[in-house]
């Protein structure tokens, strides 16, 4: 069916090394072709051991990681990897079926989550900005996040913090919504692209600590698709 | 009897307005005649000596109970009064049937009469009894939690069976002391209970054996339905669709829309919500936008946050949205991002492009499709909308809607 494999060739000078992890060989294949030009592709992956091998022994920058996958989905990944290799940065790929599944790998450790649709050049871009520790939200993403933070009042104290956004993160989530990149949000909101990165990795974050239970329940009780 | 190309049904028990087993309705539905004149009938034969009674019984035992399919009228579970209505249609025959006898000069008092009394009723109840599980079978097989529903319906039966069997019981034993010698039939009905007992425990495993044959048969019977849902979903939709991708493969833009209009079903079929799929803002617009997406091939990605029920305004914030859609697919192609945000202030829509763009300023009034199906439909309703585009950096139509509105967030 599937088989893990990891590239021996040297090394390509200068380029990200990424590993592909999504149980469809096909799906592989046809990122691999369309960005492999661009980022040095060191290791695919079909399942959760697979993954965790094959990531462990080749040490990427970056991980393109599917969502659901047999033998625990990208979240089992995740938790296998995360804690011995801190640098290994994480973008989830999916078809986006489920809500809770997105939300779920984002506060397993993923850098950010774009759907199968995008094209080969949004998504070197985005596994650049990933390598660079920035985050990187899909209009579908920050829909998720806007709508899992909407009964959030503004925050009264620093403990509330996590749980709300500020006025300027969610004008930037929002323009992210409608469809704007980083550098069109920047123009709009007139600050310079990398604030824009800034509010995104802050609203990232909070994402990912925020113990409001209002976040698990929406991901329970959300299947949008 | 039945002619084969005759459309009238096999005689069966009649559900619904019965008295006692439906008999009568049962067969004046069949013959296409009166109830009342059947059950006329059936009266005058019981006065000729019995013989309707004993016809009755006899219709009542074989006859298997109407399958038709419930849900006009007749609540799902006997209501106490349609009980009551049996128990008091069961009593008035008995009645009539001791009435019947002494008119003919049997002894109603005898002391045998009242034991057999009892068995008639005790039976009366139980057969009663078998078409209310039958019924609650019927029913159950038509909703999805079948084997529930059925259990539901047999816990509920128990009582009513122990005072069947009872009765009966309780009418044998009558009819053997009414004999005279108790302590002899005791000793017999024990050496009967006793090989009742033996014959149960040799039987017990083919009995059980079926049992469980049953269950399994069940069971799989409800999984080869359920793959034979999913396969005629797949023959219909995704073969099909295979079938016209592999047609027209010359066409890169046929092939994109056809992918994508299957993508859109399939997912409905899967992650549908359940409730009324054309009763919110958001439901309407994935409805439009599959409709966009699939006469223009482009590829529209629908955001939203929040939803809102439609009414008049949000159904005229629909329609300029899919205006606003088929301009960004028709001039610009590639992906429209299309964000709904439904909040306390109003709803607001924004449909943007990547295409060329162009200079709102420019355009001649009259030939500006936006300036009356979108901006005039906005502003009929109270809303507004506006177009911001600059050449080279596609375009954006905005739409609000300001409140009132049932606003339906998360909770």
């Amino acid at each position: 069916m599937t088989d893990p494999w990891t590239d021996e060739a040297p090394p390509r000078a200068g380029l990200l090394r990424v590993v592909l992890v999504d149980d469809h060989r096909l799906f592989r294949a046809g990122v691999r072709s369309e960005i492999g030009e661009r980022v040095d592709v060191v290791g695919e992956a079909g399942d959760v051991d697979e993954a965790i091998a094959v990531i462990h022994h080749a040490r990427p920058d970056v991980v393109l990681l599917d969502v659901h996958l047999p033998g625990g989905g990208g979240r089992a990944v995740l938790d296998g990897c995360t804690g011995d290799l801190p640098d290994v940065r994480f973008l989830a790929l999916s078809v986006s079926d489920a809500a809770d599944d997105v939300i779920g790998v984002v506060r397993g450790g993923a850098r950010g989550y774009v759907t199968k649709a995008i094209s080969a050049d949004d998504l070197v871009d985005a596994v650049r900005r990933v390598a660079d520790g920035d985050a990187v939200f899909s209009p579908r993403l920050a829909g998720f996040v806007l709508d899992a933070f909407s009964t959030g009042t503004v925050a009264d104290d620093a403990d509330d913090a996590l749980d709300s956004l500020s006025p300027r993160e969610r004008e930037v989530m929002r323009l992210i919504a409608r469809g704007y990149t980083y550098r069109e949000v920047a123009k709009d909101l007139v600050l310079s692209v990398k604030t824009v990165e800034t509010h995104v990795s802050a609203v990232l974050r909070k994402l990912q600590l925020s113990n409001r239970h209002e976040l698990a329940k929406w991901a329970a009780a959300r299947h949008l698709v | 009897m039945d002619h084969p190309t005759s459309v009238a049904p096999r005689v069966s028990r009649a559900r619904r307005g019965r008295v006692l087993g439906g008999v009568c309705r049962g067969m004046a539905e069949h013959l296409g005649w009166s109830v009342d004149a059947v059950r006329v009938g059936f009266l005058l034969l019981s006065l000729a000596g019995g013989f309707g009674l004993v016809l009755y019984a006899a219709y009542w035992a074989w006859l298997p109970i109407s399958a038709d399919v419930p849900g006009d009228g007749e609540p799902a579970t006997p209501g106490e009064g349609r009980d009551l209505a049996g128990v008091l249609g069961l009593g008035a025959l008995a009645v009539g049937v001791v009435l019947l006898l002494s008119a003919r000069g049997i002894e109603v008092t005898g002391s045998w009469f009242t034991p057999l009394v009892l068995v008639g009723i005790g039976v009366a109840v139980l057969w009663r009894q078998s078409d209310d599980s039958r019924r609650a079978e019927l029913l159950a097989d038509v909703g999805a939690s079948a084997r529930a529903t059925t259990r539901t319906a047999l816990r509920r039966s128990v009582p009513r069976v122990l005072l069947g069997l009872s009765l009966v019981l309780l009418g044998v034993l009558g009819v053997l002391a009414a004999q005279g010698d108790l302590a002899a039939s005791l000793r017999g009905l024990a050496a009967a209970v006793l090989a009742l007992a033996g014959l149960a425990l040799v039987l017990l495993p083919f009995v059980l054996g079926w049992w469980r044959d049953l269950a399994d048969e069940r069971r799989a019977r409800i999984r080869s339905e359920e793959r034979a849902e999913i396969a005629a979903q797949v023959h219909d939709s995704v073969l099909q669709t295979l079938t016209l991708i592999q047609r027209s493969a010359h066409d890169p833009d046929e092939v994109v829309r056809l992918a994508r209009t299957e993508e859109r079903a399939l997912r409905r079929w899967l992650y549908a919500p359940v409730g009324d799929p054309g009763a919110t803002l958001v439901a309407a617009l994935e409805t439009e936008i599959a409709d966009v997406e699939a006469t223009y091939a482009c590829a529209v990605e629908l955001v939203h946050v929040g939803d809102v029920a439609r009414d008049d305004r949000v159904d005229a914030l629909v329609a300029a949205a899919r205006e606003a859609v088929v301009n960004a697919a028709k001039h610009a192609g590639g992906t429209v991002s299309v964000y709904v945000e439904c909040g306390e202030t109003g709803v607001e829509v924004f449909v943007r492009d990547r295409g060329q763009g162009f200079d709102p300023a420019a355009v001649p009034d009259d030939r500006l499709g936006l300036r009356e199906s979108v901006l005039a439909r906005m502003s009929r309703v109270g809303g507004s909308a506006h177009v911001r585009s600059e050449p080279g950096s596609g375009t954006e139509v905005s739409l609000a809607l300001p409140a009132p509105l049932g606003v339906r967030s998360w909770t």
